[in-house]
């Protein structure tokens, strides 16, 4: 099936259920919008939030098997709010259908005075983190949750961030200081207190261990921290904690331009590089109706493989060392940094290039571009099989990781894994087949998928997805298409060279793309790829300016770190360690 | 005075000579790990990195002396230097070459088995007196593994001690003259080199202190120069596993005649401790649990057997 044939099977789909729905539910739902990037907006009541849910979940003619994100929206400083209920916070749930490939985007308005909804936890499980930070951003209360608590924010902090009138700047705030009392009341904040985390002290037959794991620990990849239950070594619960690499990236999205937002995305998933560019520059190209060349769509999968198989290299490496091996890793690092060697001569970064552009890429390719990535595309394969004897086929590393941190496709919906975690399951989805972007539907390349869905399983698929990856690049290499770099449409940015400077209106066109960028229509957009650790979406709200009105990205390790007590409890430290390096995420990527 | 064994100056020669080799490892093993994963290790101070050694002792010997207020003083001090001390002891009935060594023991073996279960006391005091949860992890740990496989090490040597007719080690290398316990012996020979792995708990059984698990396990707390004895104690326990592997399984200092016989026990040595380095950088890490029914279910039989045909064969060849 063609990617024509997938969008339009997927639209009539769309289109049936949400017909089906308005037959159903009209008293729940208040209006319907679509945006430009054809997901269906329903808004409905705050008393039918539930029920509709329920029957998209369960019933509807498309089953809605994964709860994809929970976000709001402060509404109240938008101007462009035609056709949508009196609002001052939405809340907006993103559903995925796996049957289908179709996704719906319901929205609940809420009042300043009365910002209460009910929470979904029961509904899907992943809902508890989304909710929860939904209260620490926005302070929208969800009532019926189990645990509604700050996730991101430290316990003490005073107000939510995300709320418009919240300063984005330090220099709106007062300067910050630190008195004796502060420290004091900082640190009995912290003090850990079992019953806060929902464990008990003692059973019938033992007394438990708390063991603080993090957030400086060797192996949590970053700073994360785990709260340990253990009765002896094994593990009664182990409850996350994240927010210590929060750096208010969806805040900062709303300060700057469209344009200046772009080298940001590079420190979300920090492994994956261009990979973040890329679905913002697509969402805000779809706002804008910017068409790229074909020459830009092939360099940017080349880039985006290229940072797959350096991302990859990193994971694998790390997971051998931590069940034990001490070598894999170095061999790793001088293959990644061949990768990187080439993705500086392209760029002039390695790991956070910032290189694509709204429209295009910032530059062409250099002369004689391809000799060196044709000499990384003979040196992997050869060096992949030698990691494979080296690792896979360890007889240790397979009793130490096989059968640990196990879960089922089910599961995986149930907590909204994505990307190599689903795909170890043995549902084939990867998203550059189901739902081909940036031209990836020209391309030929398998999806790697397992059956038992463990630790090993989730290291099986990652490492024949690097293998894959060599494959699509040697077809960008052999195929790389003539062309401009860049789209002539006026909201590139920067402009084409030749689009400017040629008399009083490009001059000043030029000067306005390159102060301000561009200007995006009132709009919302969803983006959704194939990243590196899974699918990585961004939304973005557009209310007719030079910067986006909220920008949210979802990102893969924010969902699956929250699945780590589920699969961890009964095995023992050194297992939940395995698990924790199969997830394969960067806490940049969870915190944002 | 004399150079023999039991005087003055051999002992003098021996106790500094294995300090420095046991040092000097540290540098062999980063240079061996590098050369084995792609780069280079430390190459910095001095010719090949040589003096490496000696700026690492510099600093940890002016590095502050810090004993956690938490944890529990007296032990804390006591545990680093009982594995120096009980090491250092086994080296005493160690027969490196005719001539070169401390004592002469006729319980030689024995009193290496004795010292080496008296190791376990400063991993274990280390991470109890460290009053820290992973240091208390890592000396459960610990404690676990060393007294499991300090069992399988004796039974595996029981079969050399009674193919030699002796405990004494110096005998027990004489008696080898017409070929090594390792052919006879294979499997005491492997069960003991996985044990001594284990006793000295170096990857794959570094699992006391497995970084990815427990931070640094039993040594968590532990700086400057305390944590120095743990760490040369790790090296010279791998000096004297390579020492007693060679002396018991490979001839000691028996060699052909163009070398003199210290030089062939040094370089079977180095051999072994190559072979150690290896293992390091080759393989990772069981599980606890895995490695203890690793040993109880499969090397405790598999002794015992070897044991129990050693003891038939050498009946049957005396019935002859």
């Amino acid at each position: 099936m063609d990617v024509v044939d997938l969008t339009l099977e997927a639209e009539a789909a769309t289109a049936t259920l949400v017909e089906e729905l308005c037959l159903r539910f009209e008293q729940e739902i208040v209006t319907v919008q679509s945006y430009c990037d054809g997901i269906p907006v329903l808004w409905l009541s705050r008393a039918g939030l539930k029920t509709v849910l329920h029957y998209l979940r369960t019933s509807a003619s498309l089953r809605f098997q994964m709860l994809f994100d929970v976000t709001a929206i402060d509404e109240r400083t938008r101007v462009n709010r035609q056709g949508q209920p009196e609002s001052d916070f939405t809340v907006s749930y993103h559903l995925m259908s796996f049957t289908s490939h179709c996704d719906v985007r319901l929205k609940v308005a809420l009042q300043e005075g009365d910002l209460n909804i009910p929470s979904i936890v029961d509904l899907w499980p992943n809902a508890n983190w989304y909710e929860r930070e939904c209260w620490d951003m926005f302070g929208i209360c969800f009532t019926g949750h189990p645990n509604l608590s700050r996730i991101m924010l430290p316990p003490t902090w005073v107000g939510h961030p995300l709320r418009k009138d919240h300063p984005a700047r330090a220099t709106e705030m007062e300067p910050y200081s630190l008195s004796e009392e502060r420290q004091v009341a900082e640190q009995e904040a912290l003090r850990f207190n079992p019953e806060e985390w929902g464990m008990t002290r003692e059973s019938k037959n033992s007394e438990f261990m708390f063991l603080n794991l993090g957030p400086n620990h060797p192996s949590v990849h970053g700073v994360f921290r785990i709260a340990l239950q253990l009765d002896g070594e094994i593990l009664i619960d182990a409850v996350p904690d994240i927010g210590y690499h929060h750096r208010g990236a969806e805040k900062m999205g709303e300060r700057q331009s469209w344009h200046t937002y772009i080298p940001y995305t590079d420190r979300i998933d920090y492994l994956g590089g261009v990979m973040n560019n890329l679905p913002y520059v697509m969402a805000v190209e779809k706002m804008a109706g910017i068409v790229v060349p074909e020459r830009v769509k092939v360099i940017r999968i080349m880039l985006c493989e290229m940072f797959r198989i350096a991302s990859h290299l990193l994971f694998y490496g790390t997971f051998a060392q931590d069940v034990g091996q001490l070598s894999p890793v170095f061999y790793m690092f001088v293959d990644r940094e061949r990768v990187f060697n080439i993705i500086e001569s392209i760029c002039g970064a390695r790991m956070h290039p910032g290189w694509f552009r709204i429209g295009g890429v910032a530059q062409d390719l250099p002369i004689g571009w391809d000799k060196a990535i044709r000499e990384l595309l003979d040196f992997l394969p050869p060096r992949l099989k030698d990691y494979d004897s080296m690792v896979m086929n360890n007889g240790i590393l397979k009793r130490r990781t096989q059968g640990v941190g196990a879960y089922s496709t089910k599961d995986a919906f149930d907590w909204g894994i994505t990307g190599a975690g689903l795909r170890a399951t043995g549902l084939e989805y990867d998203l550059r087949k189901k739902r081909p972007y940036s031209g990836y539907e020209n391309f030929e390349f398998e999806v790697p998928i397992a059956v038992n869905g463990d630790s090993y399983d989730r290291c099986a698929v990652r490492v024949e997805e690097i293998r894959q990856s060599v494959r699509i690049i040697r077809q960008c290499v052999d195929n790389m298409p003539e062309g401009p770099y860049k789209s002539a449409h006026p909201s590139t940015t920067p402009p084409l060279k030749e689009k400017s400077k040629q008399d009083i209106e490009t001059l000043i066109n030029h000067f306005l793309s390159v102060s301000w960028g561009p200007v995006i229509a009132p709009n919302e957009v969803t983006m959704t790829i194939e990243a590196t650790k899974g699918l990585n979406s961004y939304y973005l709200v557009s209310d007719g300016n030079t910067g986006s009105y909220r920008t949210r990205i979802r990102t893969p390790s924010f969902a699956h770190l929250q699945m780590i007590p589920e699969i961890s409890r009964g095995f023992m430290v050194a297992d939940l360690i395995a698990i924790i390096a199969s997830i394969d995420f960067v806490m940049a990527d969870v915190d944002r | 005075m004399r150079f023999e064994v039991g005087s003055a100056l051999s002992i003098g020669a021996i106790l500094f000579t294995v300090i420095i080799v046991a040092a000097m490892l540290i540098w062999v093993e980063r240079r061996l790990l590098g050369l084995w994963q792609e780069r280079l290790g430390p190459n910095r101070v001095g010719p090949f990195g040589l003096l490496q050694v000696v700026a690492d002792m510099i600093k940890i010997f002016t590095k502050e002396d810090w004993v956690p207020p938490f944890a529990d003083k007296f032990s804390f001090i006591l545990a680093p230097p009982i594995i120096m001390v009980v090491i250092l002891m086994s080296f005493s009935v160690i027969p490196f070459a005719p001539g070169v060594g401390v004592i002469d023991s006729d319980i030689g073996v024995l009193f290496v088995l004795a010292m080496a279960s008296l190791g376990a006391y400063s991993v274990m005091l280390g991470g109890l007196a460290s009053n820290n949860k992973y240091a208390l992890l890592g000396s459960l740990r610990a404690a676990a593994q060393m007294v499991s496989y300090e069992v399988f090490m004796g039974i595996s040597l029981l079969g050399v001690v009674a193919l030699a007719g002796s405990f004494n080690l110096r005998e027990i290398v004489l008696s080898q003259s017409d070929g090594w316990y390792v052919v006879p012996q294979f499997v005491g020979f492997v069960i003991f080199l996985i044990a001594g792995v284990a006793e000295s708990h170096r990857l794959p059984f570094d699992i006391p202190e497995a970084e990815q698990e427990i931070v640094a396990g039993y040594h968590t707390e532990y700086s400057g120069m305390k944590f120095g004895m743990f760490f040369v104690g790790e090296y010279l326990g791998v000096l004297l596993i390579s020492s007693l592997l060679v002396v018991l399984f490979c001839g000691g200092w028996l060699g052909p005649a163009f070398l003199p016989p210290i030089v062939w026990f040094a370089l079977k040595t180095g051999f072994f401790i190559a072979f150690f380095i290896l293992l390091r950088a080759a393989i990772p890490r069981p599980r606890y649990d895995q490695l203890m029914n690793y040993g109880w279910l499969f090397l405790l039989p598999l002794s015992l057997l070897n044991l129990l045909l050693t003891g038939a064969f050498i009946l049957w060849q005396d019935g002859m």
